[in-house]
This record gives C-alpha cells, sequence and structure tokens, in this order.
C-alpha cells in the first residue's frame, strides 16, 4: 500500500480534486492508513490492533495516555488517526483529545463500554470526531478514514479559501471569517472589519497555493509564539496575517495560523465559559499561585487561548500564562486590559439580549445548563481566598458565606459587588477571584465579560426566576463599575466585575430554583447570575470571558460554594438562552453546558468547596475542551455560527459551566468528564 | 474420539455456549479475525482477558473491603472488566458488570458485594466454558483435522 501516495492525496490541495474524482491515487485508500490506538485494557487492545491490521491499516498501540502522546509528538506527521478509549489509569481519554486537538491536530475517535449520553456528549464537546461504543466491531473500524478525509478537507478547503482570494473571490473572507473567529458569532460582528483584513490577507497570500499542506504541529513554543503574537495584536485585531508576521517562523503559512487560530478561539471561548477563568486569571496574575505552577501547560495555553479570543488583554494573558506556566507574573497589565475588554463587551452588550424579555425564557434555563458544564478551576487555594475576599467585601448583598468562597470562585464575589461597592468590592473579589481562579486564562476573560455580566445578569436574572427584579437594576448600572473592579487589583478578578453582584443571592437562589434540571448540579450554588451569562453571549468571545466571570461571581453565592458554580451556569444559561439555544449552533457542548447550569441551579445549595475543586478540575477540561472545541468547531463553523455567533459563545460557556458543575459534583478532582445531565436540555 | 465427533462436539459446544449466554456475537468477531497468518488468536485475547479478570477481581475484592468505599474506583474497574468482557463476547460477564454498576451508581454495598460475587462466579464460569472450547480444538488440531467454524442460525 502507497502509504505516502494514500497522504499526499490527502494533504494535497489537488487532493481534493482528487477525493472529488475518484481519483486514482486514492485507489489503496484507505489501506494504509496510520493509527495509533490507546488503550490500558491490554484485551481491547489487541482485539482492536488486529482488526485494524485486518482493515490494512497500519497500527501503533499502546497503552498509555502519555505514550501516545510522546509517540505522536516524536513523530508529528507520522499518524493519521488516533483512536482512544476514554477511560485510563494515567490520563483521561478526553484530556487526551485535547492534547491530541491542540498540539497535533489529529482527527481523534474516542472508544468506550460507556454508553451513556453525557459521555459520549463529552467525546463531541471535546471535539472529537467520533466515539464508538465497546465492543468495537470491526465494521465500525472499517470507516473510520472518512474522518481523516473530512478533516482534511475541510483544511484543504480553509486553506483554499483563505488563498484563492486572488480570484476575486471574496469568499475567503467568509472563511477567514470562519478561519478567525472560533465561533461564527465572532464573524459577524466583525464582518466588515474582517472582511477587510481579510482582503488584505488573501492579498498576499504567497505560498498558501501550494498544494501540499505540510501539516504544522503546533509544538508548545510555537503555541506560545502564537498565543504571544495574538496577545500583543489583541484578540480582535488578530488577523492571521499580522500573527504570522508577529511569529515570524519560517515555513509557517498563513493558512496555518488561520486555522490554528480558528481552534484557538474556540478554545478560550470555552475556556472563558468558566468564569472561574476570571478568577483564575487575576489570581494568576496577582498571585502566582504555585497552583498555577502544578497546571499543565495546557493552562497556559488556556491562558492564551483566552487572551486570544480577546477576552483577556495581551497583557493578562501573557501574564496568566506564565502564571499557568508556573511563573511568576507580574500583575500589571490585566486591569488595562480588562478595560479594554470592557468595552468590547459594552459594545457587544447591546447585542446580548439582556434581558429584554428573554428572561422568562426557558433559554435561560438552558443557558444555565450550558454553564454547568463548564468548569471551573477554582482551586482550593484559590476557593479560600475567594471566600475571603467575599468576607472582605463589605456590602456584598449576598451574605458572603464563609466556605463559600472557595467553592464559587468569583460569583459569590461578584454579586456583591454588583450591588454596591462593586468598585471596592471588585477589588476584593478580584483577589479572592484571583486566588481561586488561578487556573486559567480563561479567568481573564472573564474579567471581561464583566461590563456585560452585569448587564446580562440582571436580565437573566428577572428573567429566570422572576425575581430578578432587584436584582436586574443594579446590576445594568453596575456594569461600568464592575469592569473597574477587575481592573483595580492586578489580580483582577474578572469575575467580580460581573457585578453580578448586583444580583445578589437572591438571583442566586431563585434562579437556582428555576432550574430545576437534573444536572448534577454539584455546584449547587450560585445560580444566580444568570443575567450575566446572558451578556455574554452576544459577547462572542468576549462571552467565553464573562463566562468564567460570571462564573466567578457567580460563586459568590450566598452560599458561595457551589453556588458560584451555579451562578455560572445561571449566566450561562441566561446567555445561552438569550442566544437562542435553539440555534443549531449548539454543540453538545453547550447542550452540556446548560444542562449543567441547569444543574446548578436546581442544586441550590451551596456546595462546599470540595466542589470549587471540582470546578477547578472542569475549568482545566474546560480548557482542554474549549481546545478541542476548536478544532470541532472549525469544521462546521461556516453557517450556523456565522448566524447565530452567540450561540457558539454559549456553547462554550455552557460546556465550560458543565464541566463546571460537573467538576463540583465530583469532589474529586478528576470527576472531570461525568455528570453531565443532558436530560433537560431544551435543545 | 474421532476426529468428526470432535468436530461435531465441538460446533454443538459453541452453539450451546451461545444459547446459554455465555458468549454473543462478539465472539464471533473474534473468529473472524484469526486467520492463517494468526492462528492462536483467539486462544491468546481470551488468555489475556483471563489474566486480566483475575486482577480486575482483585482490585474490586480490595476496593469493597475498605471501610470507606471508593465507589468511583469500584465503577471505573467494574467499567473496566465490562469493556474487556464485552470485547471477547464473554456475555453474560458483562451483564454482570452492568448490574454491579448500578449498585455502584447508588452505592448501595451490599449489593455490589452481591454483584462482585456474580461477577466472579460468570468469570470464573465462562474460563470454565472456553478451556473446554479450546481443549476441543486442540484435539481436532492434534488428530490433524481443522476447527469447524460455527455458523450461528440466529
Amino acid at each position: 500500500m502507497n502509504v505516502s501516495s494514500v497522504k499526499g492525496s490527502m494533504s494535497i490541495s489537488s487532493s481534493t480534486s482528487t477525493w472529488k474524482a475518484g481519483d486514482t491515487i486514492s485507489d489503496q485508500f484507505p489501506a494504509g492508513l496510520r493509527v495509533l490506538v490507546v488503550d490500558d485494557d491490554p484485551t481491547c487492545l489487541m482485539i482492536l490492533e488486529k482488526m485494524l491490521i485486518a482493515c490494512l491499516y497500519k497500527v501503533t498501540k499502546c497503552n498509555r495516555a502519555e505514550t501516545a502522546l510522546s509517540k505522536l509528538r516524536e513523530n508529528k506527521n507520522g499518524y493519521d488517526i488516533v483512536l482512544s478509549d476514554v477511560h485510563m489509569p494515567d490520563m483521561d481519554g478526553f484530556k487526551l483529545l485535547e492534547h491530541i486537538g491542540l498540539e497535533m491536530d489529529l482527527p481523534v475517535i474516542m472508544m468506550s463500554a460507556d454508553d451513556g449520553k453525557k459521555v459520549v456528549m463529552k467525546g463531541v464537546t471535546h471535539g472529537a470526531c467520533d466515539y464508538l461504543i465497546k465492543p468495537v466491531r470491526i465494521e465500525a473500524l472499517k470507516n473510520i478514514w472518512q474522518h481523516v478525509v473530512r478533516k482534511r478537507k475541510n483544511e484543504w478547503k480553509e486553506f483554499e479559501q483563505s488563498g484563492s482570494v486572488e480570484e476575486g473571490d471574496r469568499q475567503p473572507k467568509q472563511s477567514d471569517d470562519a478561519d478567525y473567529s472560533s465561533s461564527a458569532n465572532e464573524g459577524n460582528w466583525k464582518g466588515s472589519k474582517k472582511r477587510k483584513d481579510e482582503e488584505e490577507e488573501t492579498d498576499e497570500r504567497d505560498d498558501t497555493s501550494t498544494l501540499k499542506k505540510p501539516r504544522v504541529v503546533w509544538s508548545v513554543e510555537l503555541h506560545q509564539q502564537f498565543v504571544a503574537a495574538v496577545n500583543q495584536l489583541g484578540i480582535d485585531k488578530a488577523v492571521p496575517k499580522k500573527i504570522l508576521e508577529l511569529m515570524n517562523v519560517p515555513g509557517l503559512t498563513r493558512e496555518n495560523v488561520a486555522s490554528h487560530l480558528q481552534k484557538y478561539r474556540l478554545y478560550l471561548r470555552r475556556l472563558s465559559g468558566v468564569s472561574q477563568h476570571q478568577s483564575n486569571l487575576s489570581t494568576i496574575i496577582s498571585a502566582q499561585d504555585p497552583t498555577f505552577g502544578s497546571l499543565s501547560s495546557l493552562s497556559g495555553l488556556d491562558l492564551q487561548t483566552l487572551a486570544a479570543t480577546g477576552q483577556l488583554p495581551a497583557q493578562s494573558l501573557a501574564r496568566l500564562q506564565a502564571a499557568g506556566l508556573g511563573r511568576a507574573t507580574a500583575k500589571s497589565g490585566i486591569p488595562i486590559t480588562l478595560v479594554d475588554q470592557r468595552n468590547i463587551f459594552s459594545f457587544e452588550n447591546p447585542k446580548l439580549r439582556f434581558g429584554e424579555g428573554q428572561q422568562q425564557h426557558m433559554t435561560n434555563k438552558q443557558q444555565v445548563n450550558l454553564l454547568h458544564g463548564i468548569p471551573t478551576t477554582m482551586e482550593p487555594k484559590q476557593l479560600v481566598s475567594l471566600r475571603h475576599a467575599a468576607q472582605s467585601i463589605g456590602n456584598m448583598n449576598m451574605q458572603v458565606p464563609p466556605h463559600g468562597a472557595q467553592s464559587s470562585q468569583n460569583n459569590p464575589l461578584l454579586m456583591q459587588m454588583g450591588q454596591q461597592q462593586q468598585q471596592q468590592q471588585q477589588q476584593s473579589r478580584g483577589q479572592i477571584l484571583v486566588d481561586s481562579t488561578i487556573n486559567h486564562a480563561p479567568r481573564l476573560s472573564s474579567s471581561m465579560g464583566q461590563p456585560i455580566l452585569s448587564n446580562g445578569i440582571a436580565t437573566n436574572v428577572s428573567s429566570r426566576n422572576g425575581i430578578p427584579e432587584n436584582i436586574r437594576a443594579p446590576g445594568y448600572s453596575q456594569t461600568p463599575s464592575m469592569l473597574n473592579f477587575p481592573m483595580n487589583h492586578a489580580s483582577e478578578l474578572p469575575g467580580n466585575s460581573f457585578a453580578l453582584g448586583s444580583t445578589p443571592g437572591v438571583s442566586i437562589l431563585t434562579s437556582k430554583g428555576a432550574f430545576q434540571e437534573d444536572v448534577n448540579s454539584e455546584i449547587k450554588g450560585s445560580g444566580g447570575l444568570m443575567p450575566s451569562y446572558d451578556v455574554f453571549n452576544d459577547l462572542d468571545q468576549h462571552k467565553l470571558q464573562s463566562w468564567e466571570l460570571q462564573n466567578v461571581g457567580m460563586a459568590f453565592d450566598t452560599s458561595q460554594h457551589s453556588n458560584s458554580l451555579q451562578g455560572n451556569l445561571d449566566l450561562t444559561q441566561s446567555a445561552l438562552g438569550q442566544q437562542g439555544f435553539s440555534s443549531g449552533q449548539m454543540n453538545g457542548h453547550n447542550r452540556s453546558a446548560a444542562v449543567a447550569s441547569k444543574a446548578m441551579f436546581s442544586t441550590g445549595d451551596v456546595k462546599e468547596l470540595g466542589s470549587a475543586q471540582n470546578v477547578n478540575q472542569h475549568l482545566n477540561n474546560l480548557l482542554v475542551d474549549n481546545t478541542i472545541r476548536v478544532k470541532s468547531e472549525r469544521v462546521c463553523d461556516t453557517s450556523p455560527a456565522n448566524i447565530f455567533p452567540d450561540h457558539f459563545g454559549q456553547d462554550d460557556l455552557m460546556s465550560a459551566l458543565l464541566k463546571q458543575q460537573e467538576s463540583v459534583a465530583s469532589s474529586e478532582n478528576e470527576f472531570d468528564f461525568d455528570g453531565y445531565s443532558m436530560n433537560n436540555i431544551p435543545v | 474420539m474421532e476426529l468428526v465427533q470432535i468436530q461435531r462436539r465441538l460446533v454443538d459446544y459453541t452453539k450451546s455456549l451461545f444459547m446459554e449466554g455465555f458468549l454473543d456475537a462478539q465472539f464471533l468477531q473474534l473468529q473472524q479475525l484469526q486467520d492463517d497468518s494468526n492462528p492462536d488468536f483467539v486462544f491468546e485475547v481470551v488468555s489475556l482477558f483471563f489474566e486480566d479478570f483475575e486482577k480486575l477481581l482483585n482490585e474490586l475484592t480490595i476496593a469493597l473491603d475498605q471501610p470507606n468505599v471508593d465507589f468511583k474506583k469500584l465503577d471505573s474497574h467494574v467499567h473496566q472488566l465490562k469493556g474487556s468482557s464485552s470485547s471477547i463476547g464473554a456475555q453474560r460477564v458483562k451483564n454482570a458488570c452492568i448490574a454491579f454498576r448500578n449498585y455502584c451508581d447508588v452505592q448501595n454495598i451490599e449489593g455490589c458485594l452481591t454483584c462482585l460475587q456474580q461477577v466472579k462466579q460468570e468469570c470464573y464460569l465462562v474460563k470454565n466454558k472456553f478451556e473446554t472450547l479450546f481443549r476441543l480444538e486442540q484435539q481436532i488440531m492434534a488428530s490433524g483435522g481443522s476447527v469447524p467454524t460455527i455458523e450461528l442460525g440466529f
């Protein structure tokens, strides 16, 4: 079998025509497909290997995820597709999925004896190309090559679109839009702006026309460079062309950057969905929390992602990254950047249907659910700090539950903030949030969302529970102040600015009641901050951030712990709801988030920090997920996304929330991907 | 015993295993994977399973013996056993695992203990069946015959 020809046909632009024409080159295809199979069960591994060989594939097997990753890294272009088990002892299959998505961009198929909807959804949201239920039959394996072809085709199309401008086909614009904006949302908004950029970009499509598109492996260093460039440009202005210039990496094409950017955006979006992120960011920045150090490089990447999504100011992102990577980061830039973000958000706010009527939506609920899934990576430490922060905040409407701080990250803080001393509280909260959320850059993004959040919150709150009145009003006005909050502190608790605080525990509580989803909702506490989510939704990328913020704020629910999580959910939900969950865009990711958020609300209890920890975990997962999502979203990005940009953001948020929820539920950090209660998701 | 007789015995025996639910269609898949280049494939895989389940059963016993049972861990082990048993077609073991998982979900220790016993039983039972099967196959091979392929009517 001619592997190279097969590959060639897949990767060359002309291969597209090859595919179309049923080219003879692909006669042997899919024979020779290079498969890497990972499964800790020796029995299954052996059977799979045999089956794959019977399909005439070239098989490499590993029984550990680490081994698989190192194999992939050693030989970046040596594999076409990866088959991985979900449950593995050394690393969760979904984590591996995210790693692969981010670093190698290979299609990954998940397998498990578990056919529960939740798990399958998890696979989807993490960007798996497919999900096979064990026992796997050989017939199922015979078709896996389609994923490879599909992926390459999409890459090619992307490549083509961006590159073929010369023909005067301005399509690239759209495709570029799709490229840049992880979620179509972005594309829509910035359509005009992007269009201009794209035109410029397409103009200089230099070597893009090379048929053969060598796969670029985004190593950690390369990705760092990428993130730095994106941060420098600002997520809004980060267009592939400029990023490419800044990166100045020989051999890297604009298309490579474009596709990576798209993924990154999705990833950020996902991250921002978790409010935790916000606090995390601040924490990272301010506190160089050692936990950061413990964060995997992924966190760093997450940060980058967040930054990239524009939510995080470049500086903050850099900081977060540093923090995330265990390095001390100066706490500085964030405030400023946050401000910028804020502006962005405000701009977006109008789009969000704040409280316009959305409130009474079921969608809100949905949103909540979505958020549910968003992991809030609140580390215990952070939680503690949150708690403190919460307490320090004077007039928080919400009673800062002593325990709560940790779990809910920023939510409780936010809640409080919203009302009155937003500024002050924000500051203090920011601190707390920072501590708690140190996890990822997403946190930064959360701060961004603040302004919006407040608005959103108010709106959502009302819609959801009907309580919102009191919450709403303050929330809106608060927005601006909310933003300030995070800014003030180096730590910035973006979440704080959520000002979700405007929605005091009441909203949270109400929202809790409102969402009686069965979500595992371990995150019981803060569901109340829904409104903010709404705001975020519109914001596309911002949304991601806002989510985080929200989550943070939410965390501050009266009960504080889980509340915050709920809050996040609420936010998400509301945000999502507004977005019209119904849009086709909602990926599973969102759904799960929605569910999660719902769950959060229903629980209505304040979970102890344990959940916070989980949240942290989830945040991590979220981040991971986000990366994966970027991948998957990229693929299906095109139309729907453009139409409903919001949804994408929501989706991310939701998923983030969901993750959060899940994390919360699981009291253990490794409860990463469980607990998606998809049942109630109306979508 | 004559070759033909042994062969027939093998076929009947295999069919009975299917009928009784010990094996399911997945086992057929395994058999189909076996070919000349890999004549002992099924034997190897099933042997792997035997080793595997011993370990898992051990883990399960230990886990349930703890003062504070870690249900997550328990569930994860059971899930693993479910996966491998389903991969080779050991249907009854798989079903026992499913029941076990349900008890894990609700954290019912008594139920789990009962299920563990059941799973153990099924594992050893199917191991026994396989061993008989392999023995028959060996006899056939030793007599110079070829192992008949099972064709299930259902």
